[in-house]
């Protein structure tokens, strides 16, 4: 993967670890969450805050805050897909990533090459969007939105 | 934002503030609250509300896969009987290694496909194993699959809601 540089796992030690599992079940509402946090683990608010500083600025972490729900805003999401010629890879993802309304676009090893996510307020920007891609790339794209969620957790142990 | 009634123009402002994250301080929310020209009270019972609504999935921390270790990503794709996959697919979301899992549209005949599971692993072999463990739980109901692995993060910045209405 060479979207990103990350630090080795290693240099991770046990108290970042217990942080950064324990922030992935949640963080409290409070006055002074961090303090809250920091009881809970045996840790200092201080050295809570100065290692989520550290992390986020490792690329340990990719964000900390509220994770919101767009299709709960009233918003619209969808998964979209396209078979991108290699010779145009370059040209067709330099396209779709100058979309404001792109939020993540990945390669694939597969016929479908290009998967991106597409985040806007209503339905109808979205279908906007994707046929501003089609027209403009020459492509076809597969429209995927979700049709049910059966759980979406991160659940990765650190 | 017109769609959901009980989110309104304080809401949408908080979550434009806050959708970068949350600033390292002892007091967060007080910072957002400050920035916003709010009460602090307001902008935690607004959040609480909002996390109640699912407009908030969780507040946390979101690791990056890599940098834990977790180099390998596969999307898994399965052709499910329809009458079937909302069982399945609440089955495959509940295993522990299944990150996302949804249900999408078909597009025959170039994507049969209508359940994705999100798998992580160390390496591809760590994924393939999970993957066969998912295709083990869908049985004779997965008429077929395939496994598109990450190879490269072309754009990652996150949902970005303007704020009011701007631009």
């Amino acid at each position: 993967m060479s979207g990103s540089a990350p630090n080795a796992p290693n240099v991770l030690d046990a108290l970042d670890r217990r942080l950064i599992n324990a922030l992935q079940d949640g963080f409290p509402i409070a006055e002074r969450p961090f303090s809250e946090v920091a009881d809970r683990l045996g840790m200092d608010e201080a050295e809570v805050i100065a290692r989520l500083e550290r992390l986020l600025e490792d690329g340990v972490l990719s964000r900390f805050g509220p994770l919101y729900n767009v299709a709960n805003m009233g918003g619209a999401m969808t998964l979209a897909a396209m078979r991108v010629p290699e010779a145009r890879f370059d040209e067709v993802a330099d396209l779709v990533n100058g979309y404001v309304e792109v939020a993540h676009n990945y390669r694939r090893d597969h016929r479908f090459n290009m998967w991106f996510v597409v985040a806007c307020e209503t339905p109808e920007e979205i279908a906007a969007v994707l046929a501003d891609i089609e027209a403009r790339s020459a492509l076809p794209v597969l429209d995927l939105p979700k049709e049910e969620e059966f759980f979406l957790e991160l659940k990765l142990s650190a | 934002m017109t769609a959901n009634a009980h989110f309104d123009a304080i809401d949408r402002r908080i979550v434009a503030a806050t959708q970068g994250g949350l600033p390292l301080c002892r007091r967060p929310y007080a910072a957002v609250a400050e920035g916003l020209g709010l009460a602090p009270d307001e902008v935690m019972e607004r959040l609480r509300r909002l996390q109640s609504l699912g407009v908030v999935r969780r507040i946390g921390a979101v690791p990056n896969h890599y940098a834990l270790g977790y180099r390998a990503n596969g999307m898994s794709v399965w052709d499910v009987e329809d009458g079937r996959v909302g069982e399945l697919g609440r089955r495959v979301g509940a295993l522990d290694f299944v990150t996302h899992c949804y249900r999408r549209p078909r597009h025959r005949p170039d994507w049969p496909y209508n359940l994705f599971a999100m798998v992580h692993g160390r390496d591809r072999a760590e994924v393939a194993d999970k993957v066969g463990r998912i295709a083990e739980l869908l049985g004779a109901a997965s008429r077929g699959h395939d496994v598109l692995y990450s190879t490269k993060i072309l754009k990652k910045t996150g949902l970005r809601l303007r704020g009011e209405k701007e631009g």
